[in-house]
């Protein structure tokens, strides 16, 4: 109502300072206000961002190798346990190496995974995706044929069998969760092509005489990114899950790699009598995905126009 | 309908073989020689070599390979298992029931409690009730769930002795298989009825729940936003004027409407449910299929491997074509 008399008022004289004083607020600090508000996908950034910390700088916070065995202290008990005695803070596993190392290290294995699958699968299917949706025809429906395809098996099965190609080791663990992560984004991406293909600023831009190039990069992809972001960031952590569970077959990264899930599946046989060599590194898994997972569900209900009132 | 059906039907025909394609391309990217990898570096005399080849049909070209690779399939003839010596067909009929038993446990045990949380979550939207719910619900959803069930044995089996460790029944029991299902399996048996029945429940309890949890936590947060969208719906408010109770409310006009959605989500978790099956019939040894492809594929058992895909792939196709069908049986607008 006030906006509106003050609209009334300027109107004959000047618009300006009605359009300085009341212009609405960037996208970024917009999307920012509705963000913060809610305070899960605030911890889980950051949450995020401590155990990015951790990796980058995993070699100044361990306090020993990861790999260094030492054969005299087999399976350790950790600090809160009476039988505490060595410089181990979470003891050490069953050939001697020391457990806190090997976890820090390992946020360095899991991250990187997870950033390299969500780089890759993203890269592809954006490529594909801009391709189906923009050109259409029979190159869109040899893509989604393609991509349905893949989508017709659960992911860890075609994750597996594509590392029983390949063979086991953690490239090949790169590779397969990433080959399994394409279809999605590919899908997304061409649903949105579709979307903003019609609208008129595409249309503009063409009458203008751009390129397939120019529209498709410059125009298109920018208007595409939010659903983006958060497919990246769930895939994040849909990456981790899955690299972790084929650690834990003995089909992802090998030992002596501080993977949390192959470090899961060597603590196994001790379960009963070293509980605490089976319990860490599944909650540093449950932590990065719970967190990747809460920062995602607060991008897309930021990031979504029709959830907000 | 009977247009958009046979349209379905041809491009999920069209999906099932290029499954056939990849699932056949993939013994051909192996790195090195199939028939040298079977044989074993050793073992490969040079007669022996090229029966094996001819056996395996990798003697002809490609194209023909493939053609009786596809008439073979159709025959139900999917290859015999390196490894046992067996069809590939009859392992998997004799592992397939395990499944379905633990998948159809775990996906009970999801919907049980999955969807009224959901509603209790929805009906308390932005308060403690609904943070709560939501929140274990994402913990749930993130949760790796090989280490759920090693913890779920940590607790009950190894801390409380409540429940054994792994399998399906124990040896004491010498259950005649009539339908595969153990639970039914066990009250067929003339005698230790009951005793087999409780062992064969008990076997089933942790790995249900390891494998339910993520379908629960997903049906549950279904369920909550598919109800929010109902709860603000007019023929909601016209309940509540009449001066229907909060119950009738809810579960009668509420539920009904905001099913639809809950319901094709957990047609579509025919697949997690299958991912669900390798990691926990791993942690548990539950001798069913997911055990059976990770085996293989440790053994590079590849006619194992192609035939398991096919016969997942294919499962995953049919269902979600049943599932298209049910929708326009359920929703009249898709009948056209």
């Amino acid at each position: 109502m006030e906006d509106a008399v003050a609209l009334k008022n300027n109107d004959k004289t000047n618009l300006k300072p009605v359009i300085s004083e009341d212009s609405p607020p960037s996208a970024l600090s917009e999307f920012w206000y509705f963000f913060k508000q809610n305070k899960g996908a605030v911890a889980g950034g950051w949450i995020m961002v401590l155990f990015i910390l951790i990796a980058i700088l995993a070699p100044l916070l361990a306090p020993h190798d990861p790999a260094e065995v030492y054969s005299n202290v087999l399976r350790q008990a950790p600090f809160w346990s009476s039988d505490y005695a060595s410089g181990f803070y979470l003891g050490s596993d069953d050939v001697g190496r020391d457990v806190l190392s090997r976890l820090i290290h390992g946020a360095r294995v899991s991250l990187g995974i997870g950033f390299f699958v969500v780089c890759i699968s993203s890269v592809a299917g954006i490529i594909f995706g801009l391709i189906a949706g923009y050109f259409g025809g029979i190159i869109d429906t040899v893509i989604m044929r393609v991509v349905d395809i893949f989508m017709a098996l659960p992911s860890i099965l075609l994750a597996i069998v594509v590392v029983s190609v390949l063979g086991p080791n953690l490239i090949n663990t790169i590779l397969a969760v990433a080959i399994v992560a394409i279809p999605g984004f590919v899908r997304l991406v061409r649903a949105s092509v579709l979307q903003e293909k019609k609208k008129q600023y595409v249309v503009a831009s063409k009458s203008f005489g751009a390129g397939h190039f120019r529209l498709l990069i410059l125009n298109i992809l920018p208007n595409c990114i939010a659903p983006l972001v958060v497919q990246a960031t769930l895939g994040f952590s849909s990456a981790i899950l899955d690299a972790a569970a084929l650690g834990f077959l003995g089909l992802g990264a090998q030992p002596p790699t501080p993977e949390w899930g192959t470090m899961l599946a060597d603590a196994r046989p001790f379960i009963e009598s070293n509980p605490w060599l089976v319990t860490l590194p599944g909650i540093c898994i449950l932590v990065v995905v719970l967190s990747f997972n809460l920062l995602g569900d607060g991008l897309r209900d930021a990031l979504d126009p029709r959830l907000k009132k | 309908m009977i247009k958009f059906l046979l349209e379905k039907l041809g491009v999920l025909s069209l999906t099932f073989l290029g499954v056939s394609i990849l699932s056949f391309s993939l013994i051909r990217f192996v790195p090195g020689d199939p028939v040298l990898l079977l044989l074993g570096e050793r073992g490969a005399s040079p007669e022996l070599y090229a029966k094996m080849k001819k056996d395996m049909g990798l003697d002809k070209p490609l194209v023909s390979q493939y053609g009786q690779f596809v008439g073979n399939v159709l025959q139900g003839d999917f290859g015999t298992s390196v490894v046992s010596k067996q069809p590939v067909t009859e392992e998997f009929l004799d592992r397939f029931p395990a499944t379905l038993e633990l998948g159809i446990t775990a996906l009970t045990f999801a919907i049980i409690f999955g969807i009224p949380f959901g509603i209790f979550a929805a009906i308390y939207r932005n308060k403690f009730p609904d943070y709560t719910i939501m929140g274990v619900a994402l913990i749930g959803y993130s949760m790796p769930i090989f280490w759920w069930g090693l913890v779920l044995i940590l607790i009950f089996s190894v801390t409380l002795g409540l429940t054994p460790v792994a399998g399906r029944l124990s040896v004491m029991f010498d259950i005649e298989h009539v339908t595969g299902f153990m639970l039914i399996d066990t009250l067929l048996s003339p005698e230790d009825k009951w005793p087999a029945f409780l062992d064969a429940l008990k076997h089933l309890i942790l790995p249900a729940i390891a494998m339910g949890t993520i379908p629960l936590a997903v049906i549950a947060r279904m369920t909550r936003s598919s109800m929010l969208e109902v709860i603000s719906e007019d023929y909601m408010r016209t309940a509540k004027a009449k001066g229907l109770s909060r119950f009738k409310v809810v579960a009668i006009h509420g539920l009904r409407n905001a099913l639809i959605p809950v319901v094709t989500i957990i047609g579509l978790m025919f697949g997690s449910i299958i991912t669900g099956a390798i990691l926990t019939e791993t942690i548990f040894s539950w001798p069913g299929i997911g055990k059976w492809m990770v085996a293989s594929v440790t053994a590079r058992d590849y006619p194992v491997i192609q035939g398991g895909i096919l016969f997942i792939a294919g499962m995953i196709i049919i269902i979600n074509l049943l599932i298209d069908v049910m929708y326009i049986v359920v929703n009249p607008k898709m009948r056209g």
